[in-house]
């Protein structure tokens, strides 16, 4: 059974149709991976299952239990937990001290949930930067920041938006590990990402959304191969010219 | 651990100035100090630790101030019991406008203003009914004795309020340790990404709103036992909800002992105000103007917050000592 089912969800902005009759399931245990160029909606499906947005129509059903709008700090507590794509840490605390919040989900007691944010940190190579301030680290570790405090709350399901935006080739490669740990560690994991190394590196499942439609989904390498999927990123038309290219090189 | 043996020390320390010296300048001066620390304190719980600036604390204030003494005239109840009462009151009355504000989503200068505008729509209640004495105010009977909480000595004056900075200094103590502190500061800092890892921003804001309401409530409750009247001003007007938020703000909000620095250091200013310019009323306000607007821009973290950074700098000194 999936662990996440969205049916046929749809919200509007005014005029804007940002996501219209999306339905996708995301199983228990699984990587899937959400792609899809600039203002596709990504973010607002994201926003739309974990109840920051209402939807207008459909359902988000997670674990068996029907969440469709339901606040976001009930389906965190349910074991749903999203990240942010621009990172939103608690500035003025320590790196301890923010994933320490998350951890007090499970954890009444205040040195309970300081010791769960140590093992925490480790988890997501954070551990020499427990004492610092969330406001002095760097982008790659405010990344790491936002994952820690999001996996402290111990989800099933954890929704990563674009964890790997705007760090460099390096720091994408020791953030792979990470997320596949996750998985890895029992945590399902549905991720928004745009660095198609890591989505073909890590997803097992791809869909694709595309002006607020899902057009696409499959294995990574299928999708790509999609015409559909490739004219939707480089324009109308695109897909047969690169084939009649390909087949003139040949 | 280690704010409960720093509150310690300083209880005892304040305690026993009344054995040192019965000089009533000084005890007067310690009690309104303290007096003054109580209100920053209050401010600071919902202020400091909860990010939300209320401009209208006298709301509170004026609540417990006119509870404590209409439980005492009207309702014969012994100041003990009333002053739990004017707590209670002023804590319902948070919970009132908190459930109001925070339902409709109201953050920073709305918020503000919202506080701003109860304090003023109470104090023009409590202008026109009958049982607050409308303009004219309430008068509190003298007598003296431990038992109607009305003491002979400031010394008595100066336990009683020691005792209640005491609770708010425990309360703020607790927030630095606990789950429900750890949430407060959560949401102060980015209440989107606390609701993401489960937290309520409504019920967080809310009982923080309640507990300084309660405080400050004290600390109206307070100054009706030590001045013996109250009136739809006193009670009400933006004097002790300006008292409240530069207390904090001066001293350095969110922290434990920012609020008590911040309260001396404006009480002895404006005593020495008041020494130059005896003569102008309401210069201490204007005073007060000048310092706020001095330390949000150049020690936004208040003058506690000089202190901490020493202290940091002398650490890591130390550390990277041990190091080489």
């Amino acid at each position: 059974m999936s662990l996440l089912e969205v049916s046929h969800v749809s919200r509007a902005f005014g005029g804007l149709r940002a996501v219209q009759e999306v339905s996708l399931q995301v199983p228990a245990g699984s990587l899937t991976a959400l792609i899809g160029p600039n203002g596709a909606g990504k973010t607002t499906l994201f926003a739309l299952m974990s109840g920051f947005l209402v939807p207008d129509t459909g359902r988000v059903t997670f674990d068996g239990v029907d969440i469709t709008g339901r606040a976001p700090h009930l389906n965190a507590a349910l074991g749903l937990t999203r990240t942010f794509q621009i990172v939103q840490p608690f500035a003025s605390q320590t790196v301890r001290e923010n994933i320490a919040v998350g951890a007090h989900l499970q954890h009444g007691k205040r040195s309970d949930a300081l010791h769960a944010a140590e093992a925490v940190a480790e988890r997501v190579g954070l551990y020499a930067q427990l004492d610092k301030p969330a406001g002095d680290l760097t982008v790659a570790g405010r990344k790491r920041l936002e994952l820690a405090r999001a996996l402290a709350t111990q989800p099933k399901l954890l929704l990563l938006d674009e964890v790997l935006a705007g760090l460099n080739p390096q720091e994408i490669q020791d953030m792979l590990p990470v997320v596949r740990g996750l998985v890895a560690g029992g945590v399902t994991v549905l991720m928004i990402e745009h660095v198609m190394q890591a989505v073909m590196n890590l997803a097992e499942h791809v869909w694709v959304l595309a002006q607020g439609q899902l057009i696409a989904q499959g294995a990574p390498n299928e999708v790509t191969q999609n015409p559909q999927v490739i004219e939707a990123y480089l324009g109308h038309g695109t897909a047969a010219r690169l084939r009649k290219t390909q087949q003139g090189a040949v | 651990m280690k704010d409960v043996r720093a509150i310690a020390v300083f209880v005892l320390l304040v305690g026993s100035i009344p054995f040192v010296t019965d000089s009533g300048v000084v005890l007067n001066f310690v009690m309104m100090a303290l007096y003054a620390c109580l209100l920053a304190q209050a401010w600071n719980v919902l202020g400091g630790f909860g990010g939300q600036f209320s401009f209208g604390h006298a709301l509170f204030f004026g609540t417990g101030a006119y509870v404590q003494v209409m439980a005492q005239v009207h309702g014969a109840w012994n100041p003990w019991l009333s002053l739990a009462l004017a707590m209670g009151a002023s804590a319902a009355v948070g919970l009132f406008v908190g459930a109001l504000s925070f339902r409709y989503g109201l953050k920073g200068s709305y918020f503000a203003l919202v506080t701003l505008a109860f304090a003023e729509v109470f104090r023009i209640v409590a202008l026109s009914v009958p049982f607050t004495g409308a303009g004219v105010g309430l008068m509190l009977p003298l007598r003296e004795s431990v038992g109607n909480m009305q003491f002979a000595s400031r010394a008595g004056y100066v336990w009683l309020i020691l005792g209640l900075v005491t609770v708010a200094l425990c309360v703020t103590a607790w927030l630095r340790h606990s789950r429900f502190g750890a949430y407060l500061q959560a949401v102060r800092d980015n209440e989107d990404a606390a609701r993401a890892i489960g937290v309520n921003p409504f019920l967080v804001k809310l009982w923080a709103t309640v507990l300084s309401g309660a405080l400050m409530g004290a600390g109206g409750a307070f100054y009706v036992q030590v001045f013996q009247y109250i009136d739809p001003g006193l009670a009400f007007g933006p004097h002790t909800s300006v008292e409240a938020l530069v207390g904090a703000i001066v001293g350095g909000m969110g922290t434990l002992w920012g609020p008590v620095v911040g309260a001396l250091a404006l009480h002895v200013l404006a005593d020495v105000t008041r020494n130059l310019f005896g003569q102008l009323p309401g210069i201490n306000m204007v005073v007060y103007g000048c310092v706020l607007v001095l330390i949000v821009m150049f020690l936004p973290r208040g003058v506690g917050g000089i202190g901490q950074r020493w202290f940091k700098r002398q650490d890591s000194a130390s550390q990277t000592k041990e190091g080489a």
